[in-house]
């Protein structure tokens, strides 16, 4: 999968998870940049990309993930 | 809605549910509203979220008060003023085995490890207690599920110093509690977590990253287990199965295969499925839920197939049984209606898809579940909950029998020219009294799961029905009704509240409206009957009570009020026919009904015998 399809995909998953047709996400996305992604919502929106990928975040990437393209780099590490 | 009915995806409805949400609140109007303190030892976000959605999807409408981070036990016990005034209709406390404080140490002994079990018990039975007499709600209680690792191995659940030993004598001790306390209940999270998979539940990432006691993908089964309790604490039970026949309760097509080449019995794995099913759908009986048939055959094969000899189920144990061409739609809502039940309360069960979905379309409300294949159907049917038991009551344990007597009166009735000699060769006792405490649950049960013959439909927990007895302002009475063919319980209540009271009540602006305000009106807060008894003259023996309770307490007026639904229009000229005359209606088709009690009331009952 390319990182353009993983953006695709992800674009998806927030916008079921904060239920807002108008997200996309880029590289630099952070919690900061949609009002609703606080810390309860980050649970939901983790389990929904691990779902849409079939992958799983491990403890420390969840503590040290930074931006969306931080969440792309270690998909893409994982789904090859 | 179909993505919240077992089987379902978990995931989906975790990601997409703030659209189901809406999706929910633009299907219906009619929703009961309930207000449910969440008191978690853990997060529970999510669980709420989740919650609220199986819930609206059974027509319940939450308002959630949720505790801070961990505070379930301090917000009861020191009496947080949040939840005193926000007035729970029910408590749930979400606790797990992270709230265990304290487990044997490998040097105790068995004293020691006693106190430290009483210890452990005694952390929520204090607090249950204060619950029951502070805020008088049913309660729901985790049990605890296993830990997710063992020290001592398979010794683990064997030797008391072992956690799963601890465990499981803890949660013994909260069974106790259950079976000693009513409107206590406990949400088996133990099972629950081992159905999941104990391993893939119990991932310490979702603890120690969030505090949960579980992982996420497992919240929507957990809340739909729970939401499953607290509908049937509220009456939303269904009450009765509609069951297909060919490939459903057997294997093979009666009419084409002749009975004596179904697939039913020991003889074959498939048939050994069927036989495991049937006996499933028999125990069903014995907790009162009610058997039907639904199949298309003609009725003499349907009765062959029911009468194999390896078959669990015979003809006598269906209430029921339409075997003809028509659609299933129809055979389902005429069943409903000789039962005196709603079509929605019926649950359908039926191999063929097509089957499954005319039925959604034509009968909104009844429950049609995706059973998958056979050896799927009772895994499917018993963790959809459709029937989930809160206690067992001896009307639950003899409701069959109840409905099959009912059938045998409806063909007494054809041989009887005049109706009320029927009424009177039924030999009918009738026992009607005030409140009392051996029946306050069943009551509560009446208040919460009447529709049709239901003037106010006013819902009122055990604890309610309790303060109603042993207040003095309120005239209470219950009617059992007997006869020949059988006893049918408790089958009607009537609430009245004396005028002279200036407490705030709904009914405030009706008294305005009607000028009776004086110390000798009664207010009809609430008046049913279980549709089981229609057309027995109950109602007219109840009258009779109360206005001989009303005369007791020098009332010379009686105030009916009718508060029409989408099920109780067939009560909207009840208090007519009690020889109420109508002072008002509202638009919205509220009417308020007035008797005055006259020097001589004549008796209107003439068929009961009754007893005070």
């Amino acid at each position: 999968m390319s990182r353009e399809e993983v953006f695709e995909k992800l674009n998806e998953v927030f916008r079921d998870v904060f239920d807002d047709e108008e997200i996309t996400v880029t590289d630099v996305t952070t919690a900061d940049d949609i009002e609703e992604w606080d810390s309860l919502e980050h649970i939901n929106l983790l389990a929904a990309v691990e779902q849409e990928f079939g992958m799983k975040f491990n403890m420390g990437q969840v503590v040290s993930m930074k931006n969306v393209g931080e969440m792309a780099d270690i998909i893409l590490a994982q789904i090859g | 809605m179909r993505e919240l009915e077992y089987p379902f995806d978990g995931e989906l409805i975790l990601k997409k549910s703030k659209k189901l949400k809406r999706a929910l609140l633009e299907g219906r109007a009619d929703f009961l509203e309930k207000r449910i303190a969440v008191l978690g030892g853990s997060t529970t976000h999510d669980i709420v979220r989740m919650l609220e959605l199986f819930l609206l999807n059974q027509g319940i409408r939450p308002v959630f008060y949720e505790s801070e981070y961990a505070q379930y036990w301090q917000d009861v016990m020191f009496d947080n003023q949040e939840l005193v005034s926000f007035a729970p209709d029910l408590i749930f406390i979400h606790t797990s085995n992270r709230n265990i404080t304290a487990y044997p140490s490998m040097q105790d002994q068995e004293p020691q490890m006693d106190a430290l079990l009483t210890e452990q018990y005694e952390h929520f039975h204090v607090m249950w207690e204060k619950i029951a007499e502070k805020y008088h709600c049913p309660v729901i209680q985790n049990n605890f599920e296993y830990p997710f690792y063992r020290l001592l191995g398979n010794q683990e659940a064997v030797c008391l110093q072992g956690r799963i030993c601890f465990i499981n004598r803890l949660n013994e001790r909260f069974y106790q509690y259950a079976r000693e306390h009513e409107d206590f209940y406990i949400h088996d999270i133990n099972y629950l977590s081992a159905a999941y998979g104990l391993d893939r539940w119990s991932e310490p990432l979702y603890w120690h990253m969030y505090k949960y006691a579980m992982c996420m993908q497992a919240v929507p089964l957990f809340s739909h287990n729970l939401a499953n309790i607290i509908k049937a604490v509220f009456g939303k039970n269904k009450k009765g199965l509609s069951l297909d026949l060919d490939n459903t309760l057997w294997g093979g097509v009666v009419g084409d295969d002749g009975p004596e080449n179904l697939e039913i019995g020991q003889e074959t794995p498939m048939g050994q499925v069927y036989a495991e099913f049937q006996n499933y759908v028999k125990a069903q009986k014995d907790i009162g839920v009610l058997l039907t048939v639904n199949s298309k055959n003609e009725e003499e094969n349907a009765l062959a197939g029911l009468n194999h000899p390896d078959g669990v189920l015979k003809p006598e144990d269906f209430v029921i049984i339409k075997a003809n061409w028509e659609p299933k739609s129809k055979n389902l809502a005429e069943t409903a209606a000789e039962l005196a039940i709603l079509p929605d309360s019926l649950v359908f069960v039926d191999d063929n898809p097509a089957e499954r979905e005319i039925v959604r379309a034509q009968v909104p409300g009844a429950s049609c579940p995706e059973i998958g294949t056979p050896e799927q159907y009772i895994r499917v049917l018993d963790r959809s909950g459709f029937f989930e038991v809160t206690s067992l009551s001896e009307d639950d344990r003899k409701r069959s029998e109840m409905y099959r007597a009912n059938a045998e009166r409806k063909k007494q009735e054809e041989a009887f020219g005049n109706y009320r000699e029927y009424l009177l060769s039924l030999d009918m006792q009738g026992t009607i009294r005030p409140f009392e405490a051996m029946v306050m649950a069943r009551i509560a049960q009446l208040t919460n799961k009447s529709n049709q013959f239901n003037l106010t439909t006013r819902r009122y927990t055990q604890g309610e029905i309790e303060a109603f007895a042993a207040d003095e302002r309120y005239i209470t009475r219950y009617g059992r009704l007997a006869d020949k063919f059988g006893d049918n319980g408790v089958v009607s209540v009537v609430i009245g509240r004396m005028g002279s009271m200036g407490d705030k009540t709904a009914y405030r602006q009706m008294e305005r409206v009607t000028g009776d305000t004086g110390s000798d009106v009664l207010h009809l807060e609430l008046w049913l009957m279980s549709c089981r008894v229609l057309k027995r003259d109950m109602e007219y023996a109840m009258m009779d009570s109360v206005v001989e309770a009303c005369r007791e307490c020098g009332i010379g007026t009686i105030l009916g009020y009718y508060y029409p639904t989408a099920k109780n229009g067939m009560v909207k000229e009840f208090y007519r026919m009690m020889g109420f005359e109508k002072q008002e209606e509202t638009d919205t088709g509220v009417s308020v009904w007035r008797f005055v009690i006259p020097d001589e009331y004549e008796h209107q009952n003439t068929v009961i015998a009754v007893q005070e």
